[in-house]
């Protein structure tokens, strides 16, 4: 069945367990990402001390999907520098917007990589690049007011 | 309500929509209850677009060749038969792109009014002036008198909904006061489906001396509907939602109003005299049609109203009712869904929105349509609507003449699916 290779096991346990939610102190900044056609939303912090991320926190309202990958994002970055995150991003971003035909690469995406069925589904990119978008805009700002 | 017509042969008619036999998503049969957003086309529609590119394609109102008239015959033609089918003159109605921008046209016009002559003084509005919207809009009612509101100094001012989602109309006079320049407002949910008592809210309107927009786009397709006889101002539907054409949408404007009205969009064909130092311009409806308007389109959709004046009007209200009893029971027996608006389908058209527990309408709508059940999930650019009815967001199925009962039941058995795939059932 199609919806298996979409909803892997792994998007369904980050959505019903998700990793690093909730709004914490200390943070640098903050950005809210909406996604206008289903009113999904997240406000997302990042706290980057020495140019490493230290915390990754969040909230919102939103579908498996996007609660997975906001979910998977926090294990992916948080502890790892700026560059190395950004890294990553780039990597998520480019295997979303393949169309299912970009081969993620573990090493550097780890569950990240369960995401590639959901690529096939255009109109789901931007579930799963919600969160992500607002760590990238969250980052900027945090540069921005250093 | 009640109908002593013979109910739809809806397996005969369904032959005459392609699409409807094609399957998705690997031979799933399809199940199509999104036709709110929008309808599909029968063939009589495809036929009439092709044989007019066929055989008549030319600029309408220029030129004095053979096909410029025929062309012009067929577009003025379908104008006269859509006004016929929604009880309007040939006059009154003017061809847009889309609803939207009818939405647009009237908001812009009136804006444009503090530049225009004398004639236009009754369509002024600034500082002091209220602009009337109810919380129930379609974006496209809602955002253009936002913007109106904001380059005029005029106050937006709004209906609040009951819990059920309809129009609050405790006290319409606190609302619709002296004020009121313009009170626009939906004809029927397009979330919802909820009817709205339009005979109200005119009389309130005429009382202030405020000028009526009636969104009629879930109405026009889906029922009789008489612009005369509800006495609105001006009304704007779309193409595609009526089984026509996408690309066109119309506007309805009382003649006298119109004949008043400054123009939105400038340029050619809405002329009547081009100096260097200024315009003078066309009677309507040519005055709001600037540019090469949209032909084959125009053609389609008046195809479009034969098929649904064959079909009658009384009978596609009937059978979606029908439908939306069917749904309403349906769902509202499985345990774990919160239907969104009425319970019942007193006053309503054929749209039901629902939230399941514990499954996000994105993730429902993924199984549905894996399933081959196509709807909608979103907030159906109804924002507001959402908020005031506590959902983020919503499933939503809706109907038209050529769903059957089998469709409402594999609805039904499509969201038991869904709480099943997302462990909640």
């Amino acid at each position: 069945m199609q919806l298996q290779q979409m909803y892997q096991e792994i998007i369904l346990d980050h959505y019903k367990n998700p990793h690093g939610r909730g709004l914490r102190d200390p943070y640098d900044a903050e950005s809210f990402q909406v996604n206008p056609t289903c009113g999904d939303e997240v406000t997302l912090r990042v706290h980057v001390v020495d140019d490493v991320v230290k915390d990754v926190s969040y909230d919102g309202q939103g579908c498996s999907i996007s609660q997975a990958s906001t979910s998977v994002l926090t294990d992916l970055v948080v502890g790892k520098p700026v560059g190395e995150a950004f890294e990553k991003l780039d990597a998520f971003v480019e295997l979303m917007q393949g169309r299912g035909q970009v081969e993620p690469d573990e090493d550097v995406l780890e569950d990240g990589i369960a995401f590639a069925g959901v690529a096939k589904y255009p109109a789901r990119v931007k579930c799963a690049l919600l969160g992500w978008m607002a760590f990238k805009d969250a980052v900027a700002r945090s540069q921005g007011a250093a | 309500m009640t109908t002593t017509a013979a109910p739809l042969d809806v397996t005969a008619l369904r032959a005459d929509f392609p699409i409807l036999s094609r399957t998705v998503r690997d031979g799933k049969r399809l199940v199509y209850l999104d036709s709110g957003a929008t309808s599909q086309r029968p063939t009589q529609v495809l036929d009439a677009e092709r044989a007019f590119l066929e055989q008549h394609n030319a600029a309408v109102h220029r030129g004095a060749h053979q096909l410029a008239e025929e062309a012009t015959d067929a577009y003025e033609g379908a104008r006269q038969r859509i006004a016929d089918f929604v009880g309007a003159e040939f006059g009154e109605l003017v061809f847009t792109k889309n609803a939207t921008e009818g939405f647009n046209l009237v908001a812009y016009a009136m804006g444009n009014a503090a530049t225009s002559g004398p004639e236009a003084e009754r369509f002024r509005i600034g500082p002091g002036d209220e602009i009337v919207v109810t919380e129930m809009e379609h974006h496209a009612n809602l955002v253009p008198w936002q913007q109106l509101a904001q380059r005029t100094g005029a106050t937006l001012k709004w209906f609040r909904l009951t819990g059920d989602g309809r129009l609050d109309l405790s006290d319409v006079d606190s609302v619709i006061t002296p004020r009121a320049k313009v009170v626009a407002f939906t004809h029927q949910s397009n979330v919802t489906g909820v009817i709205n008592p339009v005979d109200v809210l005119v009389a309130a309107a005429k009382k202030a001396g405020a000028l009526t927009v009636l969104d009629a786009c879930q109405s026009v397709p889906h029922g009789p509907v008489d612009f005369h006889a509800l006495d609105v101002d001006f009304a704007s539907f779309s193409g595609h939602k009526m089984l026509g054409p996408s690309g066109i949408g119309v506007l309805y404007g009382r003649r006298e109003l119109l004949e008043a009205l400054p123009p939105f969009i400038t340029g050619g064909s809405m002329i009547e005299l081009v100096k260097m130092e200024g315009s003078t311009f066309a009677p309507p409806p040519q005055r709001f049609e600037a540019g090469s308007p949209m032909t084959s389109q125009a053609v389609g959709l008046g195809a479009a109203v034969d098929y649904l004046s064959v079909v009658g009007m009384e009978r596609v209200h009937a059978h979606e009712h029908l439908l939306t009893v069917a749904a309403l029971e349906g769902l509202s027996g499985v345990k774990g869904v919160r239907l969104i608006g009425p319970e019942d389908a007193v006053s309503r058209g054929g749209a039901v929105p629902f939230e399941i527990e514990g499954v996000h309408p994105h993730d429902a709508g993924q199984v549905l349509d894996s399933l081959g059940i196509a709807v909608r999930v979103g907030h159906h650019c109804a924002w507001p609507l959402h908020r005031c009815l506590n959902a983020q967001s919503s499933v939503r199925a809706t109907f038209y003449l050529y769903n059957t009962l089998d469709e409402v039941d594999a609805l039904v058995e499509g969201v038991r699916e869904a709480q099943k795939f997302f462990g909640v059932a």
